[in-house]
C-alpha cells in the first residue's frame, strides 16, 4: 500500500511539473518577424549564422530575423510539412540543389527572377546560379557552393614511385595497379556508391567525364546508351580487379572520410569539407599533411578535360510567406558581397569578385586549408555539373540509385540495370 | 550439492548473455572517449591510449567553438525527461484502468474495443504526422512539450492498456473472488489488491512506455523546431550534417540519454520483486 | 436460487457500467488524437495527389490500393518485411524467454543482470543505428577486428555489400534493441505466477523441463501474446534503424514497407499512394494480430 500511495505522490508532482513546462512563449508583438530555418554543421557555423542575422536585425529595426537549425537529414521533411499550413511556419529556408524543382513546382519557392539585378547576373558564378534555377526561373539565392573534388595522399603516391597524379582514369588505374604490386594499400581508391545521392553524384563525376550526360537536351534519360554501360562497367571492373575499395557500394562521404584518414587508400572523391579535415585535424586524421588536391580526371578519348558535380545549395523565400519582402531582402542580405566576404572563413563566396586580388588573399588566409581549396574550387567549379532540374528528381534518383547497385552487386548487367531505370524516369515524366 | 551445482550452471549463461548486452555498449563509450583518428586504428584500440573527454565537455561545460547541439543538449535532456515522465503516468493511469475493465469486467463489445485499441496503433506514424501538425499549428500547440505528451499517448495508452491487459490477466481470478466475499467492491479490490499485486507489471510498463516516449524521434522533429521544446533523439540527429557526422558527439548522446532510462530502473527496482505474489495469495 | 439469479444480473450491470466508466477516458483520449489523423489519411488515400501548394487531387477511388497490390516491388517488400518480422520477432521470443527465465531462476548476479537489460533499450535508436553502423563497417568497424583478433577471418569483410548479409546484420542491431522488451516483459509476467502450482507439479516428479513447458509455458500465455503483437507491430512497421544503418541498400535490399511508405510520402511526394501503402500496413499488421489471437488466445485466459 505504500507502494502505490508514494508512486501516486510521485505521479502528481510529475503531473504539475509538466503542466508547468507546457506553456509555450508567446510571441513579441513589434516588427515583422521573418522566420529562417538553417542547418547545423552548414558550412558557417551557428555562431556565424546568429551573428549575420545579429547584423541584420540592428540595420533593420523594422524587421526581425529569428533563425532555427534542423539537421540536413530533416532540412526536406521540415520544409514539406511547414508549407502545408498557412502562414507556412519559416518565411525562408535553406533548400538543397535537387530539391528546387520539386518545390518549385509544388508552389513552395517564390519566383524571385525580378528581383535579381543585373549585377548580381555579372558578378556571381555563372555555375552557382545553375542551382536556383529551374526552366529559367530563378528560385533562390544561391549559398554553400561545393562541389567533389579528387584527392590523393602524396606521401604513398611517392612510395608507389609516381610524382604526380592521374589526369585521366585510365592512368588512375594504372598507377593503382602498381600501388597493389608494391602492397602500399590493398584497395587503393575509396569511392561513395553506396544507396544514397552520394552514388548519383559519383556516377555524375564519371558518366560526364566520359562524355555522357543524364539527360538529353529535352530532358529525357539519355544515361542508357553506350557511354553509360562502358563507365558503370569500368565502375565494376575497377571493383573486381581490387582497385576500387569494395566496400564502397555501402559507403557514404563519411567513410569515404574515414577509409582514407586511415591512410588505407591512395586516391578518394570528396567534398571540400574532406581537406581541412584530413590534411590539418590530428584528432581526426592519421594522414595529416600528406593529402594533396588535383583536377578530377576524365576518361582518355572522351574530349573531356574534367567533370565533377555541382552540390551546392541555395536561400529561398517561402511563396505563401506574407513578408516577402522582408524575407528577401534577409536572403540578399546574407548572400551580399560584403556578408559573403566577411564570414568567408568556413563558406566560399558565390561572388566572382571575392576570388580576385586583395579579397582572394583575404580568402585564402582565413585557414591553412583555404590556401589550397580556394584556388582549387576556382579551377574546378567551371567543371561542374548540376543534376537535372525535374520535379520527379527524388523518384528518378532513387530509381537510378537502385540500377547502379543492381549492377554493382551483380543482380543485372549494367545494360539492362540502366535501361529499367531509363524506363522508370521516362514513366515518371508522363 | 545438487542445488549448487545448477546454480553454478545459471550463473555460466548469464556470462554470453552479458557480454552480447555489454559489447556493443562497451564500444558505445569507448567510442565517446576516442578521438576519430584513434577510433580509425587497425588494429582496432579496445582501449583508448589517448583518451579524451571533450565531448562531454562540450555538453558540460560548452566553450567557444562548441557546436549549438552540445551546447543546448542538456536543455533538450530535460524537454524529455518531462515529456516522458508526463507521458508514462498519464498513460499508466488511464490505461490500468481501462485494461482493468478490459480484462475483468464482462460488457458488450469488449473484445473488439481491446483489438480496436491496438488498431490505432497499427497506422505508421509517417502517415500520421502532417495531419497531426496542422493540428498542432491550428491550436497555437506547436513546437511545445504539450503537444509532444498529447501525442505520444496516441501509441503510448494503446501500448499501456495492452501490457498492463498481459499482468491483469496472470493474476488468479480467485484472488479477486476471495476479496469480493470479504465485501470489497470492484474498484477496492481494484485498487486494493489488484494494483498492489501488479507492482511488477505496473512498474514494467511503466519503464516501457517511459522508454518508448524517451526513444520517439518522428514526432519530435516534425512536430518541435527549438529548444523550448526539442528532445533528446531530435537534438542527437544534428550530430549529423550535410556530409560530416560527429560521431563521438553522438556517441556521447547515446551514452548520457541512456544513463536516466537505467537509473530510474533502479530507483523502481525494489517493486518489480518476484514473490510478492506468492506472500499476497498466502495472505 | 431465484435471488440469486437476480443479484448476479444487476452485478453485472454494475459491471458493465463500471467497465464503461473506467475505458471511456482512455478510448477518448485515443479517439481524440488518432481518428482525426486516420480519417484523413483515409481520406488522401482515395486521390492521387501530389504535395504542393495548389496540387490537383484527382479522385481514383481503390486506385491507389489496386496499383499498390498489382505492383510487384509492393509484394518483393511485403516478403523482405515479413522476412524481417518473423526472424527478428521470433529470435526475440526464444532469446527473451531464456533471458526471463535465467533471470526468474536467481543465479548470482540476476538483479545486476536485470538493470542491465535497459541499457540496448534506453539506447536511443539513432545511436543504436549509428554505433551498429559503425561496428559493421568493412575498413574500421568493430566487428572486424574482434573477429580477426579471434581468429575467425584472416582479412576484413565488407559486411554490408550484399543484400541478404545486410538485412540479416539489421536484424542482429534490432534484436540487440528489443530483445529485453520481451525478456523484462515475460521476466515480469514469471514474477506475478503462483509458485504453488508448480511446487506441486515437483512434487509430482514433473522435471523441469516438463514444468516449464508444461506449466510455466501455459501460463505465460497471455503474456507472450501481448509481448508477440507488440512486437510483430513495431517489427513490421520498422524504419529508423534500418534508415541509419543501410538507407535501404544494397540494391533495395533492406527497404521494408514503412521505408517505402516514407519515401512515397515524404521523399516523392506521392501523398495518396504513401497513405494508401500505410492503411495497407495496418490491415496487414491486424490480420498477423487475428492470427495471433486466435492460436495464442484462449478464453479461460480472461475468466
Amino acid at each position: 500500500m505504500k507502494t502505490f500511495r508514494s508512486i501516486a505522490i510521485l505521479i502528481l508532482t510529475l503531473i504539475v511539473l509538466a503542466s508547468m513546462m507546457g506553456c509555450a512563449p508567446k510571441q513579441p508583438a513589434g516588427p515583422v518577424t521573418i522566420r529562417v530555418l538553417s542547418m547545423e554543421q552548414a558550412g558557417p557555423t551557428v555562431d556565424e549564422m546568429n551573428a549575420i542575422v545579429g547584423e541584420f536585425n540592428q540595420a533593420n529595426p523594422d524587421i526581425k530575423v529569428e533563425i532555427e537549425y534542423v539537421a540536413y537529414d530533416a532540412l526536406h521533411d521540415k520544409i514539406t510539412t511547414a508549407m502545408a499550413s498557412t502562414p507556412p511556419a519559416y518565411d525562408v529556408f535553406l533548400v538543397d540543389d535537387i530539391w528546387y524543382a520539386e518545390f518549385a513546382k509544388a508552389g513552395y519557392v517564390m519566383d524571385a527572377t525580378s528581383r535579381i539585378t543585373q549585377d548580381m547576373r555579372d558578378k556571381i558564378f555563372v555555375s552557382a546560379w545553375d542551382i536556383t534555377t529551374v526552366d529559367g526561373k530563378v528560385y533562390g539565392m544561391p549559398w554553400l557552393l561545393d562541389e567533389k573534388y579528387f584527392f590523393y595522399n602524396k606521401k604513398l603516391l611517392q612510395e608507389a614511385g609516381f610524382n604526380a597524379p592521374p589526369k585521366t582514369w585510365e592512368e588512375l588505374v594504372e598507377q593503382s595497379k602498381v600501388i597493389k604490386e608494391k602492397g602500399i594499400v590493398e584497395y587503393p581508391i575509396v569511392w561513395s556508391w553506396g544507396q544514397y545521392e552520394a552514388a548519383i553524384c559519383d556516377w555524375v563525376i564519371l558518366l560526364y567525364g566520359n562524355g555522357g550526360s543524364l539527360v538529353d537536351a529535352n530532358g529525357a534519360p539519355a544515361f542508357n546508351n553506350e557511354i553509360g554501360v562502358k563507365t558503370l562497367t569500368w565502375m565494376i571492373q575497377t571493383i573486381d580487379e581490387g582497385i576500387t575499395n569494395p566496400a564502397s557500394v555501402s559507403y557514404v562521404e563519411e567513410d569515404v572520410r574515414n577509409v582514407f584518414s586511415q591512410g588505407k587508400a591512395v586516391f578518394a572523391v570528396n567534398w571540400n569539407y574532406m581537406y581541412d579535415l584530413v590534411n590539418f585535424n590530428t584528432e581526426e586524421s592519421q594522414v595529416t599533411g600528406q593529402i594533396k588536391m588535383a583536377l578530377m580526371p576524365a576518361f582518355e578519348g572522351s574530349g573531356v578535360e574534367s567533370a565533377t558535380i555541382n552540390g551546392s545549395m541555395g536561400f529561398s523565400v517561402a511563396a505563401t510567406s506574407p513578408n516577402q519582402d522582408a524575407a528577401w531582402k534577409y536572403v540578399e542580405f546574407l548572400t551580399s558581397e560584403d556578408i559573403q566576404n566577411r564570414y568567408s572563413g568556413h563558406l566560399l563566396p558565390i561572388w566572382q569578385t571575392s576570388f580576385q586580388g586583395e579579397n582572394l588573399t583575404k580568402l585564402q588566409s582565413y585557414s591553412p586549408a583555404n590556401e589550397t581549396t580556394v584556388p582549387m574550387f576556382n579551377a574546378q567549379f567551371p567543371y561542374a555539373h548540376v543534376r537535372p532540374k525535374v520535379p520527379y528528381y527524388p523518384e528518378a534518383s532513387k530509381a537510378l540509385q537502385l540500377a547502379l547497385q543492381e549492377a554493382l552487386t551483380k543482380q543485372k548487367t549494367p545494360e539492362q540495370a540502366l535501361n529499367d531505370a531509363a524506363a522508370k524516369w521516362i514513366e515518371l515524366a508522363k | 550439492m545438487k542445488k549448487r551445482l545448477r546454480t553454478l550452471l545459471l550463473a555460466i549463461w548469464i556470462i554470453p548473455v552479458l557480454l552480447f548486452i555489454y559489447l556493443p555498449v562497451a564500444w558505445l563509450v569507448i567510442s565517446s572517449i576516442s578521438t576519430r583518428a584513434e577510433l580509425l586504428s587497425t588494429p582496432i584500440h579496445w582501449i583508448p591510449q589517448h583518451p579524451t573527454f571533450q565531448n562531454y565537455l562540450n555538453i558540460f561545460a560548452p566553450g567557444q567553438g562548441t557546436s549549438e547541439v552540445a551546447k543546448t543538449f542538456r536543455i533538450t535532456l530535460w524537454n524529455s525527461l518531462v515529456v516522458a515522465s508526463s507521458v508514462t503516468l498519464i498513460a499508466l493511469t488511464l490505461g490500468s484502468l481501462a485494461s482493468y475493465a478490459l480484462i475483468r469486467l464482462r460488457f458488450p463489445f469488449r473484445q473488439s474495443m481491446l483489438i480496436g485499441i491496438l488498431g490505432t496503433r497499427m497506422i505508421p506514424e509517417i502517415s500520421l504526422v502532417i495531419p497531426l501538425y496542422l493540428f498542432a499549428t491550428r491550436f497555437g500547440l506547436f513546437n511545445s512539450p504539450l503537444i509532444l505528451i498529447i501525442t505520444y499517448l496516441s501509441f503510448a495508452l494503446p501500448f499501456a492498456i495492452w501490457l498492463m491487459a498481459a499482468f491483469f490477466n496472470t493474476i488468479p481470478v480467485e484472488l479477486e473472488d476471495a476479496a469480493r466475499i470479504d465485501g470489497c467492491n470492484r474498484l477496492e479490490t481494484l485498487f486494493r489488491i489488484i494494483m498492489p499485486i501488479s507492482a511488477p507489471g505496473l512498474v514494467s510498463t511503466g519503464l516501457f512506455v517511459f522508454l518508448t516516449a524517451w526513444d520517439e524521434f518522428f514526432f519530435a522533429l516534425i512536430l518541435t523546431s527549438t529548444v523550448s521544446a526539442k528532445t533528446v533523439p531530435v537534438a542527437i540527429a544534428e550530430f549529423t550534417g550535410r556530409y560530416v557526422v560527429d560521431v563521438g558527439g553522438m556517441m556521447t548522446g547515446g551514452v548520457l540519454a541512456a544513463i536516466p532510462p537505467v537509473v530510474l530502473s533502479l530507483i523502481f527496482q525494489r517493486y518489480i520483486v518476484s514473490g510478492l505474489t506468492a506472500g499476497a495469495v498466502k495472505g | 436460487m431465484q435471488s440469486c439469479m437476480k443479484q448476479k444480473f444487476t452485478l453485472t450491470q454494475q459491471d458493465a457500467l463500471l467497465g464503461f466508466g473506467l475505458i471511456l477516458p482512455s478510448l477518448l483520449v485515443i479517439l481524440g488524437i488518432s481518428l482525426q489523423p486516420i480519417l484523413s489519411t483515409l481520406y488522401l488515400s482515395v486521390f492521387e495527389s501530389s504535395r504542393g501548394i495548389n496540387a490537383e487531387q484527382t479522385f481514383v477511388g481503390l486506385g491507389n490500393y489496386t496499383s499498390l497490390l498489382s505492383d510487384p516491388v509492393f509484394w518483393v517488400t511485403i516478403g523482405r518485411t515479413l522476412y524481417f518480422t518473423l526472424v527478428s520477432v521470433g529470435l526475440e521470443l526464444v532469446l527473451g524467454l531464456a533471458i526471463a527465465q535465467l533471470i526468474h531462476s536467481h543465479p548470482p548476479g540476476w538483479q545486476f543482470l536485470r538493470t542491465s537489460l535497459i541499457i540496448p533499450w534506453a539506447v536511443p535508436t539513432i545511436v543504436n543505428g549509428t554505433m551498429w553502423r559503425w561496428i559493421y563497417n568493412a575498413d574500421y568497424g568493430a566487428l572486424n577486428g574482434l573477429f580477426l583478433q579471434l581468429g575467425l577471418i584472416d582479412k576484413y569483410i565488407p559486411w554490408l555489400t550484399k543484400p541478404d548479409v545486410a538485412m540479416n546484420l539489421v536484424i542482429v542491431a534490432d534484436i540487440w534493441h528489443s530483445v529485453p522488451f520481451i525478456a523484462l516483459i515475460l521476466q515480469a509476467a514469471l514474477a506475478t505466477l503462483p509458485v504453488d502450482l508448480e511446487e506441486a507439479a515437483a512434487v509430482d516428479g514433473a522435471n523441469a523441463l516438463q514444468r516449464f513447458f508444461l506449466i510455466r509455458l501455459p501460463l505465460l500465455r497471455p503474456a507472450i501474446l501481448v509481448a508477440l503483437v507488440i512486437r510483430t507491430v513495431e517489427a513490421f512497421r520498422v524504419f529508423d534503424i534500418i534508415y541509419v544503418i543501410t538507407n535501404g541498400g544494397p540494391a533495395f535490399g533492406t527497404v521494408t514497407i514503412s521505408y517505402l511508405t516514407y519515401l512515397e510520402t515524404f521523399s516523392f511526394g506521392n501523398v495518396g499512394r504513401g497513405a494508401a501503402l500505410s492503411f495497407l500496413i495496418s490491415i496487414f499488421t491486424l490480420i498477423m494480430a487475428f492470427v495471433y489471437i486466435r492460436i495464442l488466445y484462449r478464453p479461460e485466459d480472461s475468466q
